[in-house]
C-alpha cells in the first residue's frame, strides 16, 4: 500500500491539472483556448496550473502566429507523459 | 479516498473522449436520414427501374432522361439526409453545451469526406459509361470504408456500422440486380437500427 501511495503523483491531484494532462495525452497539442474551453477554466486559474506543469517539465509550449496573432500551443512531455502514466497505474493498482 | 480517484478516473475517460472525439452526433440523425433513404429508394424504384418479372429481379435499365432523374434524385435524397442529420446534430449540441463546428468535427467530417468524395466521383464516372449496376454497391462500400475511417475521430459504434455496409456493398455486388434492395438496406435500415441504438445510449 505505502509503495503504491508511492506512486500516486502530487501534482496531478488538481483536478484542472489532471484535466489538462488527460487533454494533452490523446491530442498532439492544444491551444490556450482550446484548454480553457474543454475544462471550463478562466484564465488566470489555467495559467496558473500550466506553468506549474511546465515547471514540473510535463508539459512545454510554442508559441507562434496564426493571422498575425499570437497562438499558444501546449505540448506533452516525454516525462510528462511517463509520470501520467505512472499516475494512473498507481490509482488503478489503488483501486484493485 | 478511494471515491475521489474513481472520480478521477472518470474525469480522464469523459475529458480524453470529449478533446479527441466529436461526440454530438445524434442518434436522430442517423434515424430521420435512415428514412429519407428508404423513402427515396423506394422512389428511385417506381421511377427508375424496369421491371423484368421472368428473371425474379429487377433489371437495370437506363435512359437518357432517367439519368438526369437518377442524379437529381441521388442530389435531392443526399440533402435532405444531411440537412436533417445536421438540424438534429446541432440540437443535441446546443443542448450538451457544446460548440459544434469544433476541431473534432472538422476532423471527423474530413476523415469521412476522403473515401465518401473518391467514392461519389467513381460513381458518377460509372455512371457516366453505362455501369449503372455498379453504383448501389460501390456507394455501399465507399460509405462504410468512410465510417471505418472516421470512426476514431467520433462515436465507436460508427466502426461496426462501416463493417456491416461494406459487406452489404459487397453482398450486393455479387447479388448484382437486388442493388437497390442493399442499398434500402444499408442506408435505410441500417440507419434506423443504429440511430436508435444510439439515441438510447447517448441520448438526443
Amino acid at each position: 500500500m505505502k509503495e503504491i501511495l508511492k506512486n500516486i503523483n502530487k501534482a496531478f491531484e488538481n483536478k484542472l491539472r489532471l484535466g489538462i494532462m488527460s487533454a494533452l495525452m490523446v491530442n498532439d497539442s492544444l491551444d490556450f483556448i482550446g484548454l480553457k474551453e474543454l475544462l471550463d477554466a478562466t484564465d488566470g486559474n489555467l495559467a496558473s496550473h500550466l506553468r506549474t506543469l511546465e515547471t514540473k517539465g510535463y508539459v512545454k509550449f510554442e508559441k507562434d502566429f496564426i493571422d498575425r496573432k499570437p497562438n499558444t500551443r501546449y505540448f506533452i512531455t516525454k516525462s510528462g507523459k511517463d509520470a501520467f502514466l505512472k499516475h494512473l497505474k498507481a490509482i488503478e493498482d489503488l483501486l484493485k | 479516498m478511494k471515491e475521489k480517484y474513481i472520480e478521477d478516473l472518470k474525469g480522464i475517460r469523459e475529458i480524453m473522449d470529449r478533446s479527441s472525439r466529436f461526440v454530438s452526433l445524434s442518434g436522430l440523425s442517423g434515424v430521420a436520414a435512415g428514412i429519407i433513404a428508404l423513402l427515396g429508394a423506394y422512389y428511385v424504384y417506381k421511377q427508375i427501374y424496369v421491371e423484368l418479372p421472368d428473371l425474379g429481379y429487377n433489371a437495370v435499365a437506363i435512359s437518357g432522361t432517367d439519368f438526369w432523374h437518377l442524379i437529381v434524385s441521388a442530389i435531392v435524397i443526399f440533402g435532405l439526409a444531411l440537412i436533417v442529420g445536421l438540424y438534429f446534430t446541432w440540437q443535441k449540441a446546443k443542448k450538451t453545451g457544446q460548440r459544434m463546428w469544433d476541431r473534432q468535427a472538422k476532423r471527423t467530417l474530413l476523415n469521412l469526406l476522403i473515401p465518401l468524395l473518391t467514392g461519389g466521383f467513381l460513381c458518377l464516372i460509372l455512371l457516366d459509361k453505362g455501369f449503372i449496376g455498379l453504383i448501389a454497391p460501390l456507394t455501399l462500400i465507399f460509405y462504410g470504408l468512410a465510417l471505418v475511417n472516421t470512426s476514431k475521430y467520433t462515436l465507436h459504434e460508427l466502426r461496426s456500422l462501416g463493417l456491416l455496409e461494406i459487406a452489404l456493398g459487397l453482398a450486393a455486388t455479387h447479388f448484382i440486380g437486388y442493388g437497390l434492395l442493399f442499398w434500402a438496406i444499408g442506408f435505410g435500415v441500417l440507419h434506423i437500427i443504429y440511430g436508435t441504438m444510439m439515441y438510447f445510449k447517448y441520448g438526443s
